[in-house]
Formats: structure tokens, sequence, C-alpha cells
């Protein structure tokens, strides 16, 4: 289990970073908190000449809730995800899918950026920032811009990132939503067999907004809007419940691996979805 | 491609050596530094059976490049207390049979040193879910999760004691 050879950079800056990277072209990889790349790797599945190791660069730790925007930085890990008190007041959703991601020792390296960037469909935070609307702010040659998150996922592992740009931060509108991220998976550190992002606002006995989201039942995380549509607007009564979940479910486009065959991940995705719908509800 | 001089604070000592960016830091420090306490399980980040302690976080060191160590602070089980004697820890896993093959030791009580670090008063659920990344083919747990528990209060009525 032995990477093939590569050469190592640690630069300290994000100019540094981006020119070594348009230096290399793709032949050179971001290695973040490593924790999906150095398995790829090692696995000999990734083929990387030059990694440019982005940890000593401190801009991309910071985070801040300015206003009603939430800031992460792209190099922020889950374990800082989870203990932070002002991101888990601004954005209590994240914390709690931070919590259901890997085991601590992968939670104290692994990063936000590195989470979103990866373009894994079994990776848990883009789904999550399909539910939120976040927008990414990319760092290239020609300088800074920004992607909805609802629009840099192209098919598994290919995302709008270029070879040369810096997924450097994430920002999404803070929520007091009711919220709720569900999973379910084969067993503690795994990914999800299927998993549901979902914020409900209620004004009084009428949902006056709904976001829905799902990881790992298509080759890209799903946001269903229809889904969302089915509950504006009624009481969320378990008819309208159930449009909802069937909305999703049509969203969806499950594949047949370990996790098992495309008919029993829709069974969960259905009762992962209700479940997240519920739970956001009863916070609503 | 050239080797790399890599600096590591290895249990308080200043270590230098040459390495290759690719090799892994559990290899860094088993076939280099001869520093055997953390085990290669599964070499997979799965098992944690190569956890130790990079710059007060708990690690795989079959994840990390060495090259990734460079400047860190690194403690190993060996770290954890003085050659010949037991701390805490080390104790209450004896006491209450938290090993039987004593494999994945050294991940589990390097592991749950961090623990008791940031919660020093765990309940049985903060135990098991700060555990959940060190597997065991033995014990089914239990006795590993008495351990912690007995370790913390050990620990508390210490401080306590010392106030
Ligand atoms: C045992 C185990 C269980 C896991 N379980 C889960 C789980 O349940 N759910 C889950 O979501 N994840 C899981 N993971 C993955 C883990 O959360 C990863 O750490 C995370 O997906 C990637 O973050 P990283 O910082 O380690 O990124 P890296 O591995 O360093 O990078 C991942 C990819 O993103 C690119 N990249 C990284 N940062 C940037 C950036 N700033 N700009 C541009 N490109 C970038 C890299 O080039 C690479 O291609 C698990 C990992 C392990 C080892
Ligand atoms: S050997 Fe590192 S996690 Fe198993
Ligand atoms: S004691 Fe044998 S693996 Fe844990």
């Amino acid at each position: 289990m032995i990477p093939a050879m590569f050469e190592y950079h640690r630069p300290a800056d994000v100019k540094s970073a981006v020119s070594l990277l348009q230096e290399h072209g793709d032949e050179a990889r971001v290695l973040a908190g490593g924790h999906s790349l150095i398995p790829m790797m090692k696995l000999r599945m990734a083929a990387v000449e030059h990694l440019v190791d982005i940890q000593d660069i401190e801009e991309l730790r910071e985070s801040k809730v300015s206003g009603d925007t939430v800031h992460i930085g792209a190099m922020v890990t889950q374990h800082e995800l989870i203990n932070n008190a002002s991101l888990a007041k601004a954005a209590p959703l994240i914390r709690e899918a931070s919590l259901q991601i890997a085991d601590p020792q992968v939670r104290y390296v692994g990063t936000i950026g590195g989470n979103v960037a990866n373009g894994d469909p079994a990776n848990d935070m883009p789904g999550l920032m399909q539910c939120l609307d976040a927008t990414y702010a990319l760092s290239g040659p020609s300088g800074e811009r920004t992607v909805k998150a609802r629009e840099f996922y192209e098919s598994a592992f290919m995302t709008a990132c270029e070879d040369d740009e810096i997924l450097t931060s994430i920002a999404f509108p803070a929520t007091t939503a009711g919220f709720a991220y569900e999973k379910q998976k084969r067993k503690i550190g795994d990914y999800a067999t299927a998993a549901a992002a979902v914020l409900i606002t209620m004004g009084g006995k009428t949902c006056t907004a709904a976001s829905i989201a799902m990881t790992n039942l298509s080759d890209t995380p799903v946001w269903s809007e229809a889904a969302g549509a089915a509950l504006v607007g009624t009481n969320c009564g378990d008819a309208d419940i159930a449009a909802a979940v069937a909305a999703a479910l049509n969203d969806t486009d499950p594949t047949e691996d370990s996790r098992g065959p495309v008919e029993f991940k829709r069974h969960v995705a259905g009762v992962i979805v209700r479940r997240a719908i519920e739970r956001a509800l009863s916070r609503a | 491609m050239s080797k790399m001089h890599l600096k590591l604070k290895v249990n308080g000592e200043e270590k230098e050596l040459l390495a290759e960016p690719r090799e892994l830091l559990i290899h860094v420090l088993r076939e280099r530094l001869d520093i055997t306490g953390p085990h290669i399980g599964c070499e997979t980040s799965h098992c944690g059976a190569c956890t130790l302690e990079m710059n007060g976080k708990s690690v795989k060191s079959c994840t990390v490049f060495a090259a990734q160590a460079n400047g860190a602070e690194i403690t190993t089980i060996e770290g954890l207390a003085e050659p010949g004697t037991m701390n805490v820890l080390q104790n209450a896993f004896r006491e209450h049979h938290g090993l039987q093959c004593g494999f994945c030791t050294p991940g589990m009580i390097t592991r749950a040193h961090r623990l008791l670090q940031e919660i020093p008063n765990p309940t049985e659920e903060e135990v098991r879910h700060g555990m959940a990344g060190n597997l065991c083919r033995c014990t089914g747990y239990q006795n590993i999760v008495k351990s912690i528990l007995a370790a913390a209060s050990e620990m508390n009525a210490a401080k306590e004691a010392a106030e």
C-alpha cells in the first residue's frame, strides 16, 4: 500500500499554491486532510506527480458568521465544525451532519473543502451544501470566482473546479429553519447507503419554505426542488410528506453496488427522507 | 525524485531523517525510528491500530505522509509513560481486562488519552462515540469502555485531591 512517487510542495499562501497548480497542470493535486486522496493514491487509483499540501495556508482556516452569512474556510476540519459554537448556532445542520461523518480520527483531519471538492457522491457535505444553497469561492490564475453548490457537480469526481483552481471558502445563509440530517450506513465510519438533509420553515401551521437534498443516490448530490415544493403551502400532514418523499425519490438515480441493489436503496432513501422531514418539522 | 529532510518531535525527542515524500508516517516511525508501538492493522484507514497523537489530534498514521508531519509534535503509546511504568489508562486496561491479544491496545489507549483530554468526565455514550475509529477483534469493547471510564474517574479523583 505504497503510492507512486511524487514531488511534495507546501506553499504558504493561495497565490503560490495556484501558481504551482498552474505550472504542473493535471499532474498536480491539492492535498488537504488527505483522507480521501491518500487512500486513492495508496490504491494507485489516483496518479499524482505533484502534491500541493495547503495545510500552511492560514487564511483557509478562518470561519466567521457576518450578518446573515456563514463563511467557512476550506481547511476547517470536521472536528472544528462540530466544536465551533457560533457555527453550530448559525447552522446546526452542519454540526449534526459532521457528527455522522467517518470516525473521530478522520474528523480531526478531514476538511470541509476536501469533502466538497472531492466530487465523490458518497461524501456527505455536498448534499448538505445543496440543501443550504451554498456558494463556493474558487481561486485561480485569473483571480476569484464563485460557483453555486447546486451547479458545481457534473458527474462522479467531475466538478466545476479547474485543475489550476483552489476552493478557498464556502458561504451560505444562516438559518433558523427546522433542520435534520439523517443517514443510513452499514456501520460506524461508513459512507451513506442513503442520506438526506432537510430544512423546513413554518409560518404558523403552514410551511413557507422547504429544502430537501440527498447523498449517494445518484452520481452527483441531489437537490430535489420538487420535494421541497410539495411541502410549501401545506401543513405538512402525512399525505404532504408522502408526496414530498415520492418527489424526492423521483429525482434519485441510485446504482447497484456493495451497499445493495437499486430497489433496496430506493426503499432506504424513502425511509430516510421521511425521517429527515419529520425530524426537521419537529424542530421548525 | 529526491528525498526530503524531515524534522519530527517524537515523544519529546527531536528526530531528523531523510525520507521520500510518499513514505507513510507509520512506516517511518516503525521502520526508521524503531518506534513500534503504533501497529499496522488494516493499512486502509479503518482499524485505528496505527493511531497516534499529532499536534494534539488523534490521527491514523497509515493515512498521513511523513512529509505532512514535517515539523509536527507526535506522541505514541511509548510517550504516555516513563519506560518501565504505566500511566492511568494503561493500568485501567490491565485491571479491567481492556485487552486480550493486545494488538489494538496502543491505538486504543493513545486515542483514549486524547479523548479524556477533551472530555475529562465522559458518559459511556461519549466514550463509545469517541472510540468509534478503533476496532478490536477480541474484547467485544465492553471492557475497553469500562477501562476508559475507570481511568477517567481515577484521573478526576486525583485532580480533586490535588486541588
Ligand atoms: C475511514 C473513512 C471513513 C470516511 N467516512 C466518510 C463519511 O462517512 N462521509 C464523508 O463525507 N466522508 C467520509 N470520509 C472522507 C473524509 O471525510 C475526507 O477527509 C473528506 O472527504 C476529504 O477531505 P480531506 O480534507 O481529507 O481531502 P483530501 O483527501 O485532501 O482531498 C480530496 C480531494 O479534494 C481535492 N481538494 C481538497 N481540498 C481542496 C481545495 N481546497 N480546493 C480544491 N481541491 C481540493 C483534492 O485534490 C482531492 O482530489 C471518510 C474517510 C475515511 C478514511
Ligand atoms: S492501520 Fe491505520 S487505520 Fe488500520
Ligand atoms: S485485544 Fe485483540 S484486537 Fe483488541
